[in-house]
């Protein structure tokens, strides 16, 4: 409800002169607060999930009692490393771009024998449980730690998923007729304290990307993008999209393809 | 079985700086799920070992946050030294793990 009310406030001052003004300055309290993130960042409980992960990667599971070394993250089967900072990326034995989670449900699903039903009933982390996917993306995502963005955009496909992801960016509907880019297409807008990046610009794209996966002090639970994207949709009052579905490798795909170049530091934590 | 620890030791000097990160729920007793209390659930001893001999040990409470990070500093230490780390908590379960000294850059 509180967010609710935080949501129709910035919507309507979107446009204002205030928001904007906000932007100009460098912000203390802002870099104060990466202080505190670069001290966190030292002993990250997402490294935790990390070796469950890489357990749940490399042990038989499933009905078909199978390991996801077989899996092929884009880079050829079973490579990992480097293979999620040039994701989402386009599969010729699907004949569409996966993000790297709808990549690894993909391959739980064929390699391991387990149903899209199951895997998609629960998809989100909470205090007592965290889905297996999460953390092999988790594991997935901190093989690329270091290494330069580098969504490819050579095949057709990856071009016209772009589009697409850009046309669902710019979208507006639902009982707030809001968008991303109500809140993400704008330079120095925030809700409440927290300053909001504009993904429209490559140098402020990057922070849709970095630090996700993301472990959250708050409730001390790991959540990937495909979680906070959920999130946004909800905050947005829009119908939940489908988890792992193709409009989140599309907007995953936009967003991933304009941050392009730039290091990704691996599994982030989040206050 | 309780998840596996992490734990880095690096060498600066003659002063190991271990840094240990313990996976626990952390229950406080407090939160309450369905109506119902969660029941308390906490690591209430912890001790380090540098080459079997006690360096620190701590009682701490409920009051430590989900998956806590302890860092503290070992004087006299050497690379190739092994730091072992023993938690328990209320409910008696135990976990034990343990790592090597690793010289510092």
């Amino acid at each position: 409800m509180r967010q609710a009310l935080v949501l129709g406030f910035v919507a309507a001052f979107a446009a204002g002169p205030w928001l904007q003004a906000v932007a100009q300055t460098e912000d203390p309290v802002a870099a104060d607060f990466d202080k505190f993130r670069a001290v966190l960042e030292q002993d990250n409980p997402a490294e935790l999930w990390e070796v469950k992960g890489e357990q749940l990667w490399k042990t038989p599971r499933g009905p078909k009692n199978a390991s996801l070394e077989k899996c092929d993250l884009g880079l050829g089967p079973g490579v990992v490393k480097g293979a999620y900072a040039q994701m989402p990326r386009y599969f010729a034995d699907v004949d569409r771009v996966m993000d790297a989670e709808a990549r690894i449900v993909h391959c739980m699903i064929t390699l391991q024998g387990f149903t899209y039903a199951e895997l998609a009933k629960a998809p989100f982390s909470n205090a007592t449980r965290t889905p297996d996917p999460v953390s092999i993306v988790t594991y997935v995502a901190a093989q690329s730690a270091g290494m330069k963005l580098a969504a490819p955009q050579n095949h057709a496909k990856e071009k016209a998923t772009y589009a697409a992801g850009k046309e669902i960016f710019f979208y507006r509907a639902g009982t707030f007729d809001f968008s991303c880019a109500s809140c993400h297409g704008v330079d120095g807008q925030r809700i409440r304290t927290q300053p909001l990046p504009n993904f429209t610009k490559p140098e402020q794209a990057i922070r849709s990307v970095q630090g996700w996966p993301g472990y959250r002090m708050t409730g001390g639970v790991m959540h990937t993008l495909q979680w906070r994207l959920n999130d946004c949709y909800r905050q947005q009052r829009f119908p939940e999209p489908g988890y792992a579905s193709d409009t989140l490798s599309a907007l995953l795909t936009y967003l991933t393809v304009n941050s392009n170049g730039q290091v990704y530091k691996g599994p982030g934590i989040k206050r | 079985m309780a998840d596996p620890m992490k734990i880095r030791a690096t060498l600066q000097g003659d002063v190991a700086d271990v840094r240990v990160l313990m996976a626990h729920p952390m229950e406080t007793g407090q939160r309450k799920q369905g109506g119902q209390a969660v029941p308390l659930h906490f690591i209430q001893s912890i001790t380090a070992q540098l080459n079997g001999k006690t360096v620190f040990s701590a009682d701490i409470s409920q009051a430590i946050s989900r998956n806590p990070v302890f860092a503290f500093k070992v004087k006299g230490a050497k690379a190739g030294d092994k730091i072992v780390i023993t938690w328990k908590d209320n409910k008696g379960e135990t976990r034990t793990d343990e790592t090597t000294v690793r010289a510092g850059s």
